[in-house]
């Protein structure tokens, strides 16, 4: 989606102000916000790409006067009652109505959820043909209208860079995000010229390096 | 009552997020005590020294070093750092010739298991707006010059892929100990918003 989310430059949103000595919290319900975000997550019936697709959708007032936790709040909101886990009257009421379904998970323990953590999740899968692409190549961003969910920035679109590494077979956001299927696909490292993306207004030697999927490019010259 | 935590009214958010972790609790999807334990990992456990470690093992441990530029998430699971937001690390070097700066226009990834939880600044609009289309003026805010001979790399972190900045190590540091490199290390620079700086004498 072409939503407030895909930032990458844009203007007007002022300096970057860093805070000393920051907390990693700034109140305990952050730390909640968190902590319930990844148990929810360990239940499996959603992803990481629909966790994101679930945070950024939203109007871009409300994405951009919300707090990274308060999004991610109104984000696990959403995902919970989209996964039938909880109802939206539950939450407009504060409280448990109605009993869980029958084939609803149990939470899982301090032990396993540490387990979870520490194994991770890789999102990379076994590679079943040779890549497209390689090293070197030229490559040109599709141009593309994405209405769901995509991890290819609107400022790269119909831009050409190249390709600086083949970072292995990794499963495809835009339909992971649909719950539509993994897709596994070639990503690549795609390095952009500076230049070709903001013309003069940066040092004429920067550039930007991009992971992109297969789908995401075709062939330039 | 004034100084009582306690008694003082909810915020509203906060109010919101009670209510919400009540009833995944009663539902029994959640669990407080493993709430708890996975906060504390991440408040307390999870964090820039576990990165900054690395950095220094990497400046005096050619062999080390070579190993995690070859396969980042490898290297640092040798310190136990491997998991979540980590599966795939690239380490990328900073020489005389090459400053990198880490992003993630989209959202907010980053390299949890080496730098733990991400910055408010790092998710921020500004940031995420203006790293990779003005990375010079972002970085003159973090009091970095970077001169015009040096060429400028953003990585945008769009994928499962994290990223994390092997800084310079600082001129006059020849005889200092691993464990004195890890005490210069700080999380900005490992972003790529810093360099590393002896201390003043």
């Amino acid at each position: 989606m072409n939503g407030i989310h895909d930032m990458g430059g844009m203007h007007g949103m002022g300096p970057v102000a860093a805070e000393p000595n920051e907390p990693v919290f700034h109140a305990p319900w952050e730390a909640r916000v968190l902590a319930l975000t990844l148990a929810m997550g360990f239940h499996g019936r959603w992803n990481i790409d629909r966790g994101r697709y679930f945070r950024e959708n939203r109007h871009p007032l409300d994405y951009l006067s919300s707090s990274y936790y308060e999004i991610w709040l109104k984000g696990l909101e959403a995902l919970s009652v989209d996964a039938g886990f909880v109802q939206a009257d539950e939450l407009a009421a504060g409280r448990s109505l109605v009993p869980p379904p029958n084939d609803s998970p149990s939470a899982l323990g301090p032990t396993e959820s540490l387990a979870i953590v520490k194994e991770g999740s890789t999102y990379r899968r076994p590679q079943t043909s040779p890549p497209r692409f390689k090293v070197g190549d030229a490559v040109r961003v599709r141009e593309m209208t994405v209405i769901g969910h995509t991890r290819a920035p609107r400022y790269c679109r119909r831009r050409r860079g190249v390709v600086q590494e083949v970072r292995g077979i990794f499963v495809f956001p835009d339909t992971n995000a649909a719950l539509a299927g993994e897709k596994p696909q070639p990503l690549y490292s795609v390095r952009f010229e500076g230049i070709e993306l903001w013309g003069a207004a940066v040092g004429p030697r920067d550039a930007v390096y991009i992971d992109l999927w297969d789908d995401y490019l075709e062939a330039a010259t | 009552m004034a100084n009582s935590q306690h008694t003082a009214p909810l915020t509203p958010i906060a109010a919101r997020v009670k209510a919400l972790e009540a009833i995944l609790t009663e539902k029994r999807l959640v669990d407080p005590a493993a709430l708890d334990v996975l906060i504390d990992t991440y408040e307390t456990k999870v964090g820039p020294r576990n990165g900054a470690r690395v950095v220094a093992r990497a400046w005096v441990d050619p062999a080390f070093k070579a190993r995690l530029m070859s396969d980042g998430a490898e290297a640092v699971a040798e310190f136990g750092y491997q998991g979540r937001q980590t599966e795939d690390l690239v380490v990328v070097e900073n020489t005389p010739k090459v400053h990198n700066l880490v992003v993630c226009t989209l959202c907010s990834c980053y390299p949890w298991g080496v730098l733990g939880l991400p910055p408010v600044w790092y998710k921020s609009a500004p940031y995420r707006s203006r790293a990779v289309m003005d990375p010079r003026g972002v970085l003159r805010e973090f009091g970095v010059e970077v001169g015009p001979e040096v060429e400028v790399r953003v990585w945008d972190s769009t994928a499962e892929v994290r990223y994390l900045v092997l800084p310079e190590r600082p001129a006059g540091s020849e005889a200092m100990s691993e464990e004195e490199l890890a005490g210069l290390v700080t999380r900005d620079a490992m972003i790529g918003v810093a360099k590393v700086t002896l201390p003043q004498r």
